[in-house]
């Protein structure tokens, strides 16, 4: 059952644009599954190797921004030098969001992990405030608040095969959605690997992960580019569907959800960010009827206060838990949930 | 084998090692003792790597080692056990022994030392998986011992073996390190436990606020006057 999940749950989605008639929901489906890419990035570093990144915003906006850029085109002068770039196909754009994005997680990686916990988190906001400020004021290339509009939708596809332009909302649903597998599989290979081994190592203890030989920098710097490139993804699909971006798309509320999409869903956790990107970006369409946006964020307070009491390790870990103690009734001796291995055949 | 001279090591303004050196031969069992806060810990962790050396010099079967990386050190055949959380505790029996070999990539010998250590230890062979942070803490202590042999050192350093154990395991880990050593490993071992860790040595060291105040072999130590003042208790009960 649980080695069929996965599947059934793509297949489900795949099939949703299918039969969904509403277009304004879809498209909230489109907007929570870039957010759930970007939880996912995020899940990497807070949940695998625990280290607090407030600012992964800026990795998002950065892969927006570049790839609005490298496809709308830009004339800048910088210390007299004239920089022209002429537009690029909308796929490299992304593609190169991903690389600068993952550029920079590289350099606050090796910065800020000299210095870690508390600092980190500092370093983090520091760098998203930065970013967001020279989005704002340099209006030569960024625009600033006048924002970047007519950013050009994907068009994938090659000369043997002819090219298709995402204009369409379920297109891009399929984009998003086949992204995100991707970015599963990636992420349940590498925590899988030696290196997801090393980085839960230092999580865990760092002092004993040391002393077997794991070199800390470069385990927490690795975590660093693969989040801060997969975060760049998520925000190059997201320029290009939106087709419009402004400095707004750093605000700290942005990283704050993704926060709390790892942190309700359950970190270090494979599939904990993908279960509380969903409750936390379908939540607020749907409780629109119902209670004004003021009252939700009240609400969603409360939500995250609860889930912290109550499911501390967040909503997957406690599902599994509860299976467990299910279909591990027969060995009731053993502590439930802790004897992982045993109660899995039980499952199956 | 190991060879100390000199050792300075700093935290900040806090000099921890005023200038030791010590020597642990091949297939010996070097101890050191001293009280709380004489630089023991802070010995084996400048000899893995994990602290930097102010100044002195550490050789290991002759190479220079000062100053290498913890995971260069460790691949030489030198692992640590460190003292406290000795295990990955959220990682299964069967994972936390494979981190141990993690700078190896012969999956044979892998697998091999792998059954040479589940029968040393039938208990973690049972329980391989298993998360170790439910295992009693005798059994952790077997998982950390098992998971610093994989990594096939010649030289093994204990920080602690002994501590928050209860009595009958204690001495069930000093045997077994008593066996590593009769196996043609050679330990360094620090130890609060004074009398058990001098009876058991080759040679013995005594830490005194950052300096070497006595060194010998076991008898000796637990024959001075000033060791059975400071560190046995004058009654010496044990004896």
């Amino acid at each position: 059952m649980k080695r069929l999940l996965p599947y059934i749950a793509v297949a489900f989605f795949a099939s949703v644009p299918l039969w969904l008639q509403d277009q304004y929901f879809l498209h909230t489906l489109v907007v929570t599954g870039i957010f759930v890419i970007a939880a996912m990035s995020l899940n990497l570093l807070l949940g695998y190797t625990g280290q607090l990144s407030l600012g992964h915003v800026a990795f998002f906006g950065i892969g927006a921004y570049v790839s609005a850029l490298t496809s709308l085109g830009f004339s800048v002068e910088i210390f007299g030098l004239q920089i022209t770039h002429e537009p690029w196909p909308a796929v490299i754009g992304v593609l190169f969001g991903t690389i600068v994005a993952g550029l920079c997680g590289y350099v606050i990686g090796k910065l800020a992990f000299r210095v870690r916990g508390a600092y980190f988190v500092i370093v983090t906001i520091s760098f998203a405030e930065v970013v967001r400020l020279v989005s704002l004021n340099w209006v030569e290339l960024t625009n600033g608040p006048l924002a970047l509009p007519g950013i050009p939708p994907l068009t994938l596809g090659f000369e043997w095969t002819g090219y298709a332009t995402l204009w369409g909302k379920a297109q891009n649903y399929y984009v998003v959605l086949a992204t995100i597998v991707l970015a599963y599989i990636l992420i349940k290979r590498l925590v899988n690997s030696p290196y997801g081994r090393a980085m839960i190592a230092l999580r865990e203890n760092e002092t004993l992960a040391v002393s077997v030989g794991i070199s800390v920098t470069k385990y927490l710097v690795l975590a660093a580019v693969l989040s801060g490139a997969m975060a760049g993804v998520a925000g190059g699909l997201y320029a290009h569907y939106i087709q419009i971006i402004d400095p707004m798309i750093f605000m700290f509320l942005n990283t704050v959800t993704m926060v709390i999409m790892v942190i309700t869903g359950g970190k270090g956790t494979l599939a904990g960010p993908l279960v509380g990107g969903l409750i936390f970006g379908i939540a607020p369409v749907v409780l629109r009827s119902y209670v004004g946006p003021e009252v939700q964020w009240i609400l969603y307070g409360l939500l995250m206060i609860l889930i912290v009491f109550v499911l501390p390790q967040g909503i997957v870990p406690a599902i599994e838990r509860w299976f467990t103690r299910k279909g591990g009734s027969a060995s009731a001796s053993k502590p439930a949930g802790l004897v992982l291995e045993s109660s899995k055949g039980a499952r199956s | 084998m190991l060879e100390i001279s000199n050792l300075v090591c700093r935290y900040g303004k806090v000099t921890a090692l005023k200038g030791i050196s010590l020597k642990v031969p091949a297939k010996q069992l070097v101890v050191l003792v001293g009280a709380n806060g004489a630089g023991k810990s802070t010995t084996l962790r400048a000899i893995s790597g994990l602290v930097p050396a102010a100044s002195g010099k550490i050789t290991f079967d002759g190479e220079d080692i000062t100053g290498m990386s913890a995971g260069r050190i460790l691949s030489l055949g030198i692992a640590h056990c460190p003292e406290g959380r000795r295990v990955f505790s959220q990682m299964t029996v069967l994972e936390n022994l494979e981190m141990g070999c993690y700078l190896r990539s012969d999956s044979k010998g892998i697998a091999s030392d792998l059954d040479h250590i589940f029968s040393l230890f039938p208990r973690l062979a049972e329980r391989r998986r298993q998360v170790a942070g439910t295992l009693s803490g005798g059994e952790q202590q077997m998982l950390a011992i098992g998971r610093a042999m994989m990594s096939r050192p010649k030289l093994i350093m204990f920080d602690e073996p002994s501590l928050g154990l209860a009595p009958n395991i204690v001495a069930q880990t000093f045997d077994i390190i008593q066996g590593i050593r009769e196996s043609g490993t050679t330990v360094l071992m620090v130890e609060q436990n004074a009398y058990a860790a001098l009876d058991m040595c080759n040679y013995a060291y005594l830490l005194e606020a950052g300096t070497m105040a006595l060194e010998g072999p076991g008898e000796k130590l637990i024959n001075d006057p000033h060791v059975r003042e400071a560190y046995l208790g004058a009654g010496l009960a044990h004896a």
